[in-house]
């Protein structure tokens, strides 16, 4: 067969390879707590890129409502919320009309939640990824969350049609609404490593996700303000609920109440990046049982 | 720089799976481990290991101290039975699973192929698609935007290039995902049998294409259960038997031993085999005899018979078993289906043990191997591929002068032959 055919270049090829010196790479047990490989990450940022993107091209394919899921639900959530704790309960709202003000907290709620739940699932949603290819695990759950960032645009559009319909005039503030939201994604993308890595070998995760989130929804001061708690320290102690900063700090940046960013937000910073380093480290302990497991 | 490639040192693999389930004794038990397992899982989990790892003792060594060497420009190819650690290798090497003990160097950017398509995307179009996939093999956007005309030309598909690719046949599919891989332009590439896919004219395009990148001078690794291919595109071969390496040297002489050795008796062991589908039917036992007596070695025109013991867990209003014969480069010689000749069914589940005969076993001598299947015709319930070897020998008591060669073919025939001359009379 390869007689007839004309002879290969072989030898060209490989005194051009011995030039340029490839690169060497040992593949070997890995041991103990491992480094994050952040520079791997940044090379394999064009999947990143890619996977996002595959993300959001499919989110609402074969859907009747498509996109406008993105604003039916916190839309919805505050209506039976403005109706059941700002009518009803007569929960106080900072002075805000209690619609916008429950809706300012549900926009950065949602994409934290939506950001949680799908990240939780991403990896055994790809395990077949996994299991024939390999790239820095990480990016699965980062693409995951990002790719939530479409349904807050949309759903924060709405935001600015019911500001101009309540007539709210956003304070110079609104410059820092977007380290409010980065730090909505810091803690959505922790909790999503921690859960994402589990569920590889604990399928509970699955169950627990919409437990946790529910849960969570009514730790995080979006249907009442945090200013019911009276007590200062006991306020910032709140703040361990990283979304209770990003909540407060969203109505603060957007509505001018008076929450503004004091010890909570440091607390909740502080919290969130706890949760954001820990998973990086939990993941990448446990990514190398990924394959073999999911 | 060395010209060494890859160069694999120790290497070993461990695999934990679940030993045999204890059964539950009491009603007491279960609900005390009901409890206390979540609890003990939760300590495993924070520890970092596996599922499950910690309860059960069973380890499976699917590699166990490989050493190996492949030098820039070398084709390789990798042999061994099912669950030789071949694939457990190639993972390994690409970086999928981590080893458990040794190392391996590369030299190189690796690119593996272990699957066709990977990550496609049904609502995603044949464009989009290309461009997923060839980021998740790792290519560049700038890499893949130079080749995108290339890749869909040899996909052929270009007409539909731009249509979800849930609408494409099952061929269309697999051709744009080799076509994608075959345009990776890594150092050392490694492919795992993916080529075993799509129809007869596919792979030999996928041939045509790896003989290509070999000749480019870039490493390959490469397995394969289809010896001829392996033939084909190697100089070298590594065979692989339960974990270790058994054979390495010229590819024709490796092929050689391993087809001689893994011809063991003429009673064979089905379950060894793993990995298959087998849930409403399994392929037992397999027997070749040659007038009632057991054995690997038949003689040409001799008579063959075929036993095969299966197990039904249900019943089946038709059944159907078929076995492939392959000669020793896995070359198909022969193939028959029991629905080819009859209706049959299994009333009840159970154990039942089907036979065919060759009343005169047309095969010149060689190796020769025989793969089966059993299904109904639309399901497949369980296939074994080469589940076993066997010779065939010369058979003295037939009168030629002297017998074939096993490169002749595989075929043998008494045959009548008779010269005749100018004028129409014999000559013999």
């Amino acid at each position: 067969m390869t007689s007839i055919t004309e002879s290969p270049p072989k030898k060209e090829i490989q005194e051009k390879a011995s030039e340029t010196p490839l690169p060497h790479l040992r593949i070997e047990p890995s041991k103990g707590w491992v480094s994050l490989k952040l520079h791997e990450l940044w090379e394999y940022r064009e999947l990143l890129y890619f996977l996002t993107w595959r993300d959001i091209k499919v989110r609402y394919k074969q859907t009747v409502l498509g996109a406008a899921w993105a604003i039916i639900q916190p839309f919805m959530t505050m209506v039976v919320f403005s109706l059941f704790f700002g009518r009803l309960a007569q929960i106080p709202s900072d002075g805000v009309p209690y619609p916008i003000w429950s809706y300012a907290a549900l926009v950065p709620w949602t994409f934290f939640a939506t950001g949680l739940t799908m990240s939780s699932n991403s990896l055994v949603g790809s395990a077949n990824l996994i299991k024939k290819v390999y790239f820095p695990r990480l990016v699965i759950p980062i693409a995951t969350v990002l790719s939530g960032a479409v349904d807050f645009v949309l759903a924060f559009i709405v935001l600015i049609f019911m500001m101009l319909f309540f007539g709210i005039v956003p304070t110079s503030n609104v410059v820092f609404l977007p380290l409010f939201l980065l730090l909505a994604f810091v803690t959505s993308l922790g909790v999503g490593l921690w859960l994402s890595a589990m569920n590889v070998q604990f399928r509970d995760v699955r169950y627990t996700v919409p437990f946790l989130t529910q849960f969570w929804l009514f730790a995080t001061p979006i249907a009442y303000p945090s200013s019911l708690i009276e007590n200062e320290t006991l306020r910032a102690i709140y703040g361990i609920n990283p979304m209770a900063g990003v909540v407060e700090g969203f109505r603060w940046a957007l509505l001018g109440t008076d929450t503004a960013p004091g010890p909570v937000i440091v607390v909740s910073t502080i919290a969130a990046f706890v949760l954001f380093i820990s998973g990086l480290f939990y993941f990448r302990r446990m990514e190398k049982t990924f394959a073999d497991v999911v | 720089m060395s010209d060494v490639a890859v160069r694999a040192k120790g290497l070993s693999k461990m695999y934990r799976i679940g030993g045999p389930q204890e059964n539950y004794q009491t009603f007491r038990d279960t609900i005390t481990r009901t409890i206390s397992t979540p609890f003990k899982r939760a300590r495993d989990l924070l520890r970092g290991q596996a599922y499950g790892a910690s309860g059960l003792q069973e380890e499976i060594w699917a590699l166990k101290d490989i050493s190996f060497e492949v030098k820039h420009g070398e084709v390789v190819g990798i042999i061994g039975r099912n669950g030789a650690g071949k694939s457990t290798l190639l993972k390994v090497l690409s970086r999928i699973t981590e080893p458990s003990e040794g190392y391996i160097d590369v030299y190189g950017r690796v690119g593996a192929l272990l699957e066709v398509g990977t990550g496609f995307h049904q609502e995603l179009t044949g464009r989009e698609n290309i461009y997923l996939n060839g980021a998740i093999l790792g290519m560049k956007r700038h890499e893949i935007k130079r080749m995108f005309d290339e890749i869909v030309a040899f996909a052929e598909v270009s007409k539909f290039i731009d249509t979800p690719v849930k609408h494409y046949s099952s061929g269309m599919r697999l051709r744009l995902g080799f076509a994608v891989a075959a345009f990776l332009e890594p150092d050392i590439l490694v492919v795992d049998e993916v080529l075993a896919v799509g129809d007869a004219s596919f792979q030999q395009k996928c041939l045509g294409k790896m003989n290509d990148v070999a000749r480019e001078g870039r490493t390959v690794l490469f397995v394969s259960h289809n010896m001829s291919s392996i033939v084909d595109l190697c100089e070298r071969a590594i065979w692989l038997n339960r974990g270790t390496i058994e054979e390495t040297g010229s590819v024709t002489s490796v092929i050689q031993k391993y087809l001689r050795q893994v011809a063991s008796s003429g009673c064979v062991d089905l379950s060894i085999h793993e990995g298959r589908v087998g849930n409403k039917a399994i392929l037992r036992e397999l027997q070749l005899l040659t007038d009632g007596t057991e054995t690997s070695t038949f003689r040409t025109l001799e008579q063959l018979t075929i036993k095969v013991t299966c197990q039904f867990t249900e019943s089946h209003r038709s059944i159907s078993l078929g076995f492939v014969l392959k000669d020793q480069l896995g070359s198909r010689v022969f193939a028959a289906h029991l629905n080819q000749y009859l209706d049959a069914s299994i009333p009840e589940p159970g154990v039942y043990v089907f036979s065919v005969s060759f009343e005169q076993l047309s095969l010149s001598p060689g190796g020769y191997s025989i793969s089966l299947y059993l299904g109904n015709g639309s399901f497949d319930f369980d296939i074994i591929n080469e589940a076993a070897y066997f010779d065939v020998v010369w058979n003295p008591s037939i009168d030629l002068l002297y017998p074939p060669q096993a490169k002749w073919g595989p075929l043998f025939a008494p045959l009548a032959w008779n010269i005749v001359n100018n004028n129409g009379e014999y000559v013999r």
